[in-house]
């Protein structure tokens, strides 16, 4: 076969290759919007599920999805941000920072369902807390932590060298010029990462299933438990009993991940400073 | 300015500029932040403690042995054996491999090397928000709109391993397309230069130049993509139908070991709860296991690099 007859196939499957992983996109979008965009009414977002059949809202399972994924960041984000600021502008390549980032590649790649067991044992049991927001979020926290640490050391990396050399000729100690100039270039970056991160907790389901409870409950404290939009959904497609509202939940789902990411992308774009 | 008096224990350690209060204060910052590090290894550890001092058990009363390779998950009859779970992880990780991988590796080099700017800036954030995508929504997708297709073509309801291979295999795409896109990228442009000035057309050029350097990259992406297809839990759960067995086709309900958990969680007890908490421990290994492969593997290439 001619060599650009092989080359015109092949493109073509390139090509077709990626249109399919757009079109699955566009399709899975499209399937839950086309689905569930008539259920959505404020009486739906406002109002509490009633009856065997979960008519009514979903409010209480909103309420305990953003409550346990703020917990989870505001955990999450100092511990994330000193331990990248450790790794890009204080460790020294060795042994020590050869564990940290094999256990941070670790955590990353945990099974959901491991974690949620893993908050069970320890936060839901041994600790004692029970099924509630600040188990869910601890356990939550432990998914989002190499995840931010892993976006904000990329953002400390980027930012020039030559900003540094300016901060310690003028005499500033490390720590001066770290948190006064490395992290403020830094932070539209940073702040990114954990919009990203903040968006995976939203929609986790395993790790939740199992640390925040089930019963629909609206959270008032972080000892209270709930069920989070993920779990609703679960429980409502499985038992098969009230479609409506399982398209509903997933539209509204869908609706705040892509605001997240989407979110995301254009704080960036307009905040680039590295 | 009168030169900053030097305080008298600086001299042990030499040229000091700064005041002895801030050279500790700034000590103790960077020892909180190394703290701050430690949390992610603290992590680890305390996965393996709770999560394998409650599994650890099922591996004494069963036995490790008749625990791995025991063909019947029966646990009201007492019986622990989760080989028809791993053989369900592996049957339905296999599939998703074989369909996702090449649709994958085929959207990063679509990414790298064909697609103009402006393409690449539609196609490269679609395919990070399949990332952002809920399993529990996949799960949801592939219940209602997948299992009933599938349900067509073979003679079953739809539940098993046929439709969690696909609703897997988009699943996997964004973790192996991201890192072979990585991989293709960082292979230098004077590369590819010399590759057309030989006249080599764009594809000749691909798979005999950009794939081959590319390689390592590419096998990393395929491992992580691995170990995101054992651990995915609710997408699986929803579509494989449940039944720790071993199906007679693929288009039979199976169970894999991340489903069996969730499922047998709120009413198990005793040695069926340690045996779910052992069956976690596995997973967590395997996953620990993969991501070390992975830096084998580069350390081994940036060993053979540095031999040359």
């Amino acid at each position: 076969m001619n060599k650009n007859v092989t080359n015109a196939i092949a493109l073509t499957l390139l090509w077709v290759s990626a249109i399919t992983t757009v079109a699955v996109l566009g399709t899975v979008i499209l399937y839950v919007v086309y689905n569930g965009i008539g259920e959505l009414s404020p009486a739906f977002i406002f109002t509490w599920p009633e009856g065997v059949a979960a008519e009514g809202g979903i409010w209480p399972t909103i309420v305990s999805t953003m409550y346990v994924t703020a917990l989870a960041m505001v955990i999450v984000t100092p511990i994330a941000i000193l331990a990248a600021v450790y790794l890009a502008e204080y460790a020294v390549q060795g042994r020590l920072v050869g564990t940290i980032r094999f256990a941070a590649d670790s955590l990353a790649s945990v099974p959901s369902i491991v974690m949620g067991l893993f908050g069970l044992a320890l936060f839901v049991e041994a600790a004692g807390i029970g099924f509630s927001m600040l188990s869910a979020a601890l356990a939550l926290s432990f998914l989002m932590l190499p995840i931010v640490m892993r976006t904000t050391e990329e953002a400390i990396r980027a930012v020039p060298k030559y900003i540094r050399w300016g901060s310690y000729g003028l005499g500033a100690t490390k720590w001066q010029t770290v948190s006064r100039i490395v992290l403020p270039a830094a932070m539209p970056r940073i702040i990114t990462g954990i919009i990203l991160a903040t968006g995976r907790a939203v929609g986790e389901t395993a790790v939740v299933i199992y640390t925040m409870g089930q019963a629909i409950n609206l959270p008032v404290t972080p000892l209270d438990s709930g069920r989070p939009m993920t779990v609703h959904l679960y429980l409502l497609a499985m038992e098969g009993i009230n479609l409506p509202a399982a398209y509903g939940t997933a539209l509204l789902l869908m609706i705040l991940i892509l605001a997240f990411n989407l979110g995301a992308r254009y704080f960036l774009r307009r905040n680039r400073k590295v | 300015m009168p030169p900053t008096p030097v305080p008298p224990a600086a001299e042990s350690r030499g040229l000091q500029l700064v005041s002895r209060s801030t050279y500790l204060k700034e000590l103790a910052l960077k020892n909180l932040f190394l703290v701050c590090a430690c949390v992610a290894v603290a992590g680890v550890a305390l996965i393996f403690a709770f999560v394998g001092l409650r599994g650890w058990p099922i591996f004494a009363t069963v036995g490790p042995w008749s625990f791995l390779t025991g063909t019947e998950w029966n646990p009201t009859g007492a019986e622990y054996g989760i080989l028809p779970l791993i053989y369900g992880s592996v049957v339905v990780m296999l599939g998703a491999l074989v369909i996702g991988t090449p649709l994958a590796v085929g959207t990063a080099i679509f990414l790298s090397e064909i697609a103009t700017p402006r393409v690449r800036s539609i196609v490269r954030p679609a395919v990070e928000l399949l990332a952002g995508i809920p399993s529990v929504i996949y799960g949801f997708f592939g219940l209602i709109i997948l299992r009933p297709i599938v349900a067509n073509f073979t003679d079953g309801l739809g539940f098993g391993a046929v439709t969690a291979w696909f609703i897997l295999a988009i699943m996997i795409v964004p973790t192996i397309a991201a890192i072979s896109e990585d991989a293709l990228r960082s292979i230098p442009p004077g590369i590819r230069e010399a590759s057309y000035a030989m006249g080599a057309t764009t594809w000749q050029t691909i798979y005999k130049v950009l794939v081959p350097a590319a390689k390592i990259g590419i096998i990393d992406a395929i491992i992580l993509g691995m170990g995101r297809a054992i651990g995915e839990t609710m997408a699986v759960l929803m579509v494989v139908g449940n039944a720790p067995v071993f199906p007679e086709s693929i288009s039979e309900p199976i169970a894999t070991l991340t489903t069996q958990i969730v499922m047998d969680m709120p009413y198990a007890a005793g040695d069926h709860r340690t045996a779910l908490f052992g069956m976690a421990i596995i997973l967590f290994l395997v996953s620990m296991g993969l991501v070390a492969l992975v830096r084998l593997i580069s350390r081994f290439q940036t060993a053979m690099e540095s031999g040359r």
